[in-house]
């Protein structure tokens, strides 16, 4: 039987998937590490061991890249989380425009990024977009949302909630309409109120959602390019610069070896901060 | 009594936050790809004097010599291409991924997985495909299309696989079917409901992707519809109605999408990201 099973479930169904997954994906993040260390021309390479990692580090203008990188990664995530699980709650209550509600939440993730990325800086405008007009017109002044160093990251971050808000409220839609309604018969018959319903049974028990959606949004957060790119281009000065940002300016500039660098710290930084993230909220996880 | 116009205040107000947070965006981009460029360039939200749908279209067509046509053919052609091979690879890996257990199937498992999470290294990845030859064109752009949603797209295939029978497989092979008329004949039909999701999600996904046709297709040439919108930016700088124009045509394909499964796109994502 086991010649049998060898013979129906061939290794060669693997073939196709391994080629490419390991020729386009695989090969060059091993290879990374390797030309991590080099002066390179994709030509031509020099050895020059740790020198692109320090330059990384003692660059104000790339190191700035892991605080803003971190920052993004973090408001973004806390964001959706908090977002995500109150109109998920919201969306699966009994309401009347239930379809409706769902699918507008919804539609801003199906949009190109870079269309919404311009759209809402024209909108982010300091005196004539529609944001600082409206706010105007109730007579307050509103900040220069994407020329202000202070706020321009975290103006960014607030488009990308705009756009991605609407998935984590699916998986948290899918999550809350997966509990067992004996959970909220059981309150019902204790005497409980909304309150403990949302914090005794939806909030414990829509975890692997949480979970989902923590792990998907701060991996996204710490990986987001295209977003920051069309919106400030890492600027004013290098106030919005990601890493991913500052691997593109690096790569255009002709610094490959140091583009892969930041590559492999990108690697580096998302594994160090994901794994253990991932690690500690399986073991928190709740059976139903 | 009270309680239910209570609700009805909560209901209404959602409803107007909606329409403030969701559809005013959607509307500023619309008016000013109606109207004429010194309007525009007011970035207001007013109804345009005079509107003008059908010039803005053409000139935006017709920019850099037919630019944009190009790019839809190519952001077209990149999606079909790219879902298609990404089908039949994910299927048939998650075929032999699900079913047989051996030695090797954790660390299979554990090399996709790392997929989903380690951000792609992009120079070492030109360097590959510049050197089999496929840098700047769109098989190999296809490649690294499929090369990063196959994780994703193999995790959907391996939990789906678990709903069908073994017995299907036995009963197949007791008949005196191989392993490939076993696929192609009984599973991979089987496997519709996920294609379904695959296809929804991964045609949005490379649709509208920006990042990997910025690394592996660049020229103008190969421009993909997100690029145009990029390279337009700098040209449109004083012509934000055709920049707003462009935005809106570009958003056209995905619109469509949403209508006509709507209701297939959130099974999908609910059926594929929780518990994966």
């Amino acid at each position: 039987m086991s010649k049998v099973i060898r013979r129906t479930y061939s290794n060669y169904f693997l073939l196709p998937a391994a080629v490419i997954y390991v020729a386009i994906f695989i090969l060059p993040t091993v290879m990374s590490f390797f030309f991590s260390m080099t002066r390179w021309t994709l030509a031509d390479w020099e050895f020059i061991g740790f020198q692109n990692f320090a330059t990384f580090f003692q660059e104000p203008s790339l190191s700035i890249g892991f605080r803003n990188t971190f920052v993004y990664a973090l408001v973004a995530c806390t964001l959706k989380v908090v977002l995500g699980l109150l109109l998920g709650v919201f969306l699966t209550a009994k309401i009347k425009t239930k379809a409706y509600l769902r699918s507008v939440v919804f539609f801003p993730t199906l949009v190109s990024t870079i269309a919404v990325g311009i759209a809402f800086s024209m909108m982010m405008h300091p005196t004539e977009g529609m944001l600082n007009t409206s706010l105007a017109a109730i007579g307050i002044t509103g900040p220069d949302w994407l020329g202000d160093t202070r706020i321009a990251l975290l103006s960014v971050a607030l488009v990308d909630v705009w756009k991605g808000v609407g998935f984590a409220t699916v998986i948290y839609i899918a999550g809350i309409m997966s509990i067992p309604s004996d959970y909220y018969e059981a309150l019902q018959i204790d005497g409980g109120n909304a309150f403990d319903k949302f914090w005794r049974i939806i909030v414990p028990l829509s975890r692997p959602a949480t979970n989902t959606v923590i792990i998907l949004a701060f991996i996204g957060g710490l990986r987001s390019f295209d977003l920051i790119w069309t919106m400030t281009k890492g600027g004013p000065g290098f106030a919005t610069d990601l890493i991913a940002s500052i691997i593109y300016k690096q790569y255009q500039a002709g610094f490959y070896g140091l583009a892969t660098a930041g590559n492999v710290i990108l690697f580096l930084f998302v594994t160090v901060l994901a794994y253990p993230l991932s690690a500690y909220l399986n073991r928190k996880e709740v059976d139903l | 009594m009270n309680r239910k116009l209570g609700k009805l205040v909560v209901e209404t107000v959602a409803v107007l936050l909606s329409v403030v947070i969701f559809w005013v965006p959607l509307y500023f981009v619309a008016v000013n790809a109606l109207k004429d460029p010194k309007e525009a360039s007011e970035l207001s939200m007013a109804w345009p004097s005079v509107v003008h749908l059908w010039d803005n279209v053409r000139e935006v067509v017709t920019a850099r010599d037919y630019m944009l046509l190009l790019a839809f053919y190519n952001s077209t052609l990149l999606t079909v291409l790219s879902i298609a091979v990404l089908i039949v690879v994910c299927a048939m890996a998650a075929f032999v991924m699900q079913r047989k257990k051996d030695r090797l199937t954790p660390w299979l498992t554990f090399f996709v997985l790392a997929g989903l999470i380690i951000p792609p290294a992009i120079v070492p990845t030109i360097w590959v495909l510049d050197g089999i030859g496929l840098f700047k064109t769109m098989t190999g752009l296809v490649m690294v299309e499929v090369a990063l949603g196959f994780p994703f797209g193999v995790l959907l295939y391996r939990n789906f696989m678990a709903t069908i029978p073994r017995e299907i497989d036995e009963a197949a092979i007791m008949d005196g079917c191989g392993g490939f008329r076993l696929f192609f004949r009984m599973i991979l039909p089987l496997l519709q409901p996920v294609t379904a999701t695959v296809i929804v999600t991964s045609s949005v996904t490379i649709f509208n992707d920006f990042t990997n046709p910025l690394y592996f297709f660049p020229g103008s040439k190969n421009a993909t519809v997100q690029l145009t919108l990029y390279n337009f930016m700098s040209q449109f700088v004083s012509q934000y109605n055709l920049l707003f124009m462009n935005i809106l045509l570009i958003t056209i394909p995905p619109l469509l999408l949403f209508l006509f499964f709507n209701k297939k796109i959130v099974a999908g994502m609910m059926a594929g990201s929780v518990k994966g």
